[in-house]
């Protein structure tokens, strides 16, 4: 990576079908924070409450793809981050999200939103302002190019901040025994 | 078959080369068997030191005297040269590591065997950071029909490593594979399909041969909790075969 | 625990009893118990596990693995088409769907009332009179719209196979150009009668000096092979003949088996002398069924004649008796270790290699594979010697090699040359238009493009099983690869991870291309899956399942470039549609509630 050397890194982030946690992991780099706001800014992310995606170095994806919102947000990253990058075990293979995947959604949707006991009048939410989901919960890798991964349910900060500082330092990321981890 | 004349006939056994290495073999080792012996880790899967090699996950996979083989069956030959740790190998590992994760449902955070698990850990090993490959998502339920054990057909990679400890120790025959090609898995000796319905014991050899996270003993599964596991201190490389915990 | 009838245990019983009760059988038993209840019930099951004390697991696990036996009930008419590209080229999913609709059935299913299921098999061996359909196993040819509808008409009324026209059930040899073999005029006994004027070590030494390499595609020496199962030091010798002719485009064995019988039987009792076996198998694959009767009677009259059984030809100590075992739709089981798994009533594995069958084969006894035109020619050899067979062909392949001839030709079916015969003569012989391509020795073989017509079929240049599928330029070199791995796909036996996983994401990466999603991402992946399937599958058929996409590649490239239609990687699976679903479930129908293929850029 040749990386104007004044300018800052711009970074983003998001969250699809995830639970913040891989998020949660980033905050813990602790002190570092303050090293990597040397280094980089943030363009969109839930850190800046930033909405849509400009053009960043690296973008950071936490989650996989449960619904057609997740599909935008993550053209919109691919679109426009030079570096994309996986982030823990629901962008890398679905995680906990897709172990739905062996059951048909209309199935899911009935006993959820209609079969289920207890439920008066229930119906499937249809209201446009709704994401729709997707048939099968997706990996991020299996709807765009991703570049780099960083397994781990979550990740631990020191595997996040291993992978970034590499990649600002323009070295090949590389998590040793300890850090690369899928639990 | 081929007698190699140049075999230096000194009184010590006859060696090969492993990645640089002279390592001494006896007459029948196979090379996965002759490196083990010598503490050099290939990484593999479906071989286990205790029983008779079975070739099929290819993790072992080597190149003798320039030719492709896998090492757990393959036998060793005097002055064999062997390359195992070289990047071309251990890419076509990786990617038969990422066939065997698409293959099944392999969601290590739930799984009570991270930590303990060889694939997990040989994925480790290799730097393996993504399945790469799309996911085949098998339909594959869980058996949790016997009082002590669970059987989680997901994480199956078909190595038949319970198969044979069934049938080679046990003397049983609880476990087999069924069906073909991408369809193949392994089925209980039992008309209900139920592991309940078989003779299984949590004394049987098959109990304790899973390298994955398939036959799981119930209501131990965090006793050991995430972090403190066998590969979580040593890798696969240092500990192949790490003592099976007595839970 | 069994059910208190005995619906199973009636007809088990003189199943079990005609085969000893011998595990070694199971496979056989398996079939057998099939045909008469039309699938395999759990409780048969569970009778032949307590019959056999055997682990039901393991019956299980050797039934799930043929295609042709079933652990479910299928219909009352079990359709299976023919898949084959030939068969496609023919139009056979057309007259598939057709069929489908006519029966409301579904392809894969079976329907309501039981009556009909229908699906597609591998290649059934009869590409020369396709499209070709087996029937409750039994063949039926040529097929047409017209032959479809009475068909159609025929289950409909349920009318028993027997009762069918006559006329569906003929094979035809169509052979269209004789050698030294399919010219021979052979008589039962005339080569054992000649074979036993000399010693066994001179007949292994005509053999030799013949020169007959193996007709099966591998191309081994026969008298080494021989030779090296008569040294063998053991208790018992075994002849096998692998008739498991699996291989698509292949269907010279067929015919063979119908009419040259008495040859590849007299073969393997030559072989016998040789190896001194005193046992012989053919394995005839399951969608030869029809051809079973007709073989057991020829053996009994080989019986009767004094060519099979004890003393044969009045020579004390040599005994020798061949039995026929079926397969059940296996490709793999051509494979000599995995059909010697097979005919020891397990699953058509293929086997850690060495040690070779020649010293540990059927029961871990010195055993001998043939394929069944290599047992021809030793028959000839037995007869003539082997200076005059060495005589025929070039030097590097001796005598006459049988070609099955398909696809885009005027004559489809048999040509026998001497080896060295080019494919622009073969072409000119069989009627062969702007032939844009031949695939040579079956999907596992080879595909040449128009510049190698020149090129000889020979053991050194194009060695081949026999398949010569024609191809002319109206077809689409893309799709002939993609119905090819699909065929390897659906015949990985499931053993080694790199077969059994590649196959599939090899043809999921095909029909990736074929829908058109394909990058040249896509492009360097299947790529990389071909030289891991080359570099680390257990066996042949791993080995050679990306052959027809290598080779296609490397000579018909346009084919592949046209489906490289987007610059970027983009999903196997439709976004929009992963979204039906929900739309569904939701009445949306908003501009939200769709996503297109590719993203568009603001």
């Amino acid at each position: 990576m040749n990386m104007p050397t004044k300018s800052k890194l711009r970074i983003a982030t998001a969250t699809l079908a995830g639970c913040f946690g891989c998020h949660m992991s980033l905050l813990d780099i602790d002190e570092r924070l303050f090293e990597l706001i040397e280094l980089a800014e943030f363009d969109r992310s839930p850190l800046t409450d930033i909405k849509t995606c400009g053009p960043c170095d690296i973008g950071l994806i936490e989650g996989g793809l449960c619904n057609a919102e997740n599909v935008h947000v993550l053209r919109e990253f691919r679109a426009n981050c030079k570096i994309l990058v996986a982030v823990g075990a629901c962008a890398i293979n679905g995680g906990l999200p897709a172990q739905r995947n062996h059951l048909s959604l209309s199935m899911i949707l009935e006993e959820v939103y209609h079969a289920q006991h207890g439920l008066v009048d229930g119906f499937i939410p249809n209201d446009p302002e709704l994401p729709l989901p997707l048939d099968q919960v997706h990996p991020i890798h299996e709807v765009v190019k991703v570049d780099y991964f960083i397994p781990g349910c979550p990740p631990s900060g020191d595997a996040i901040w291993k992978v970034l500082t590499d990649l600002i330092a323009g070295r090949e990321p590389e998590l040793g025994h300890g850090l690369i981890r899928y639990d | 078959m081929s007698q190699n004349n140049k075999t230096p006939h000194n009184k010590n056994q006859a060696t090969f080369i492993l990645d640089g290495k002279t390592i001494p073999f006896t007459e029948g080792q196979t090379i996965i068997q002759a490196a083990m012996a010598s503490g050099e880790y290939i990484p593999h899967l479906c071989f286990n030191p205790e029983f008779k090699p079975h070739g099929s996950c290819k993790i072992c996979t080597v190149t003798a005297n320039g030719r492709q083989a896998a090492s757990c069956t393959q036998q060793t030959q005097a002055d064999m040269v062997v390359e195992s740790n070289t990047k071309p190998i251990n890419d076509e590992r990786r990617a038969l590591l990422q066939m065997l994760f698409v293959e099944g449902n392999h969601f290590c955070p739930s799984c009570e065997k991270s930590g303990d698990c060889q694939l997990q850990a040989t994925a480790y090993e290799l730097n393996m950071m993504s399945p790469h490959f799309d996911h085949f998502s098998p339909d594959r339920p869980l058996d949790s029909s016997h009082a002590e054990y669970l059987l989680d057909y997901n994480r199956c990679i078909l190595c038949s490593l319970c198969a044979r400890a069934s049938s080679d120790v046990d003397g049983k025959n609880v476990f087999s594979l069924a069906g073909r090609g991408i369809k193949t898995h392994l089925i209980v000796n039992a008309k209900s399909g139920k592991l309940a319905d078989t003779d299984f014991t949590g004394d049987d050899k098959a109990a304790h041969v899973c390298p994955v996270g398939v036959i799981i003993k119930k209501r131990v599964g965090f006793a050991v909790p995430i972090g403190k596991r066998s590969f979580d201190e040593h890798p696969i490389s240092a500990t192949p075969h790490p003592k099976v915990r007595d839970v | 625990m069994l059910s208190q009838d005995n619906t199973h245990s009636d007809y088990l019983d003189s199943i079990l009893s005609r085969h000893q009760h011998n595990t070694h059988n199971l496979l056989q038993m398996l079939r057998e118990a099939q045909e008469h209840y039309g699938y395999i019930h759990s409780e048969a099951i569970d009778y032949l596990a307590q019959q056999l004390q055997s682990p039901r697991s393991m019956i299980e696990g050797v039934a799930s693995f043929y295609s042709l036996l079933y652990l479910q009930p299928q219909g009352d008419y079990r359709v299976l088409f023919s898949d084959n590209i030939t068969d496609r080229m023919l139009g056979n999913i057309d007259l598939m769907e057709s069929m489908c609709g006519q029966l409301w059935v579904e392809v894969g299913k079976v329907s309501e009332d039981g009556l009909v299921s229908i699906n597609t098999t591998s290649c059934t061996g009869m590409c020369d009179q396709g499209p070709a359909v087996l029937i409750n196993n039994i063949a039926i040819n040529h097929l047409t719209q017209d032959r479809i509808n009475s068909l159609c008409e025929l289950i409909r009324e349920r009318v028993p196979l027997s009762g069918w026209p006559l006329e569906f059930f003929a094979i035809e040899d169509n052979i269209y150009k004789k050698d030294i073999l399919l010219d021979s005029n052979f008589k039962s006994g005339s080569a054992l009668a000649e074979v036993l004027k000399r010693s066994s070590e001179e007949t292994l030494q005509e053999i030799k000096t013949s020169k007959l390499r193996g007709r099966g595609g591998a191309g081994y020496l026969t008298g080494s092979k021989w030779e090296f199962c008569r040294i063998a030091v053991s208790e018992q010798h075994y002849v096998v003949c692998n008739a498991d002719e699996g291989e698509p485009g292949t269907f010279k064995d067929r015919v063979l088996l119908n009419t040259y019988a008495d040859m590849v039987f007299e073969g393997m009792t030559i072989c016998a002398h040789v190896i001194n076996a005193k046992k012989g198998f053919i394995y005839l694959r399951g969608e030869y069924r029809y051809l079973l009767d007709h073989l057991n009677a020829i053996l009994q009259r080989r019986r009767q004649q004094g060519l099979l059984g004890n003393n044969i030809f009045g020579h004390a100590n040599f005994n020798f008796d061949i039995e026929i075992h079926l397969g059940a739709g296996a490709y793999i089981c051509g494979e000599e270790s995995a059909l010697i798994e097979s005919l020891e009533g397990k699953r058509g594995t293929p086997r850690n290699r060495p040690p070779f069958p020649v010293t540990s084969g059927y029961l871990n006894q010195p055993t001998v594979v043939n394929n069944v035109e290599t047992f021809c020619a030793a028959s000839l050899i037995g007869l003539h010697g082997g200076a005059w067979y060495a005589d025929v062909g070039i030097e590097t392949s001796s005598g006459t090699k049988i070609l099955s001839v398909s696809g885009d030709c005027a004559r489809p079916g048999l040509y026998e040359y001497p080896f060295g015969v080019t494919v622009a003569q073969v072409l000119a012989d069989c009627g062969a238009k702007n032939t844009q391509a031949v695939q040579i020795s079956g999907p596992s073989g080879i595909c040449i493009a128009a510049n190698e017509f020149e090129r000889r079929i020979a053991f050194d240049d194009l060695p081949t099983a026999g398949a010569f599928m024609v191809f002319d330029e109206s077809r689409d070199m893309f799709e002939v690869a993609r119905n090819f791995v699909h065929f390897f796909k659906h015949e990985s036996c499931g053993f080694c991870t790199p077969c059994r996983v590649g196959t599939s994401l090899l043809s999921n990466m095909m029909n990736k291309l074929a829908n058109g999603h394909g990058s040249p991402y896509d492009f360097t992946e299947i790529e990389k899956l071909n030289v891991l399937l080359l570099s680390t599958s257990h066996c042949g058929l791993g080995h050679s399942a990306c052959n027809p996409v290598l080779d296609t590649i490397a000579k018909f490239r346009p084919a592949y470039d046209k489906r490289l239609t987007h610059k970027e990687y983009i999903p196997a699976f439709d976004l929009d549609y992963a979204l039906s679903q929900a739309r569904q479930m939701t009445g949306r129908d908003d501009t939200g509630a769709h996503l297109e293929r590719i993203h568009v850029s603001k």
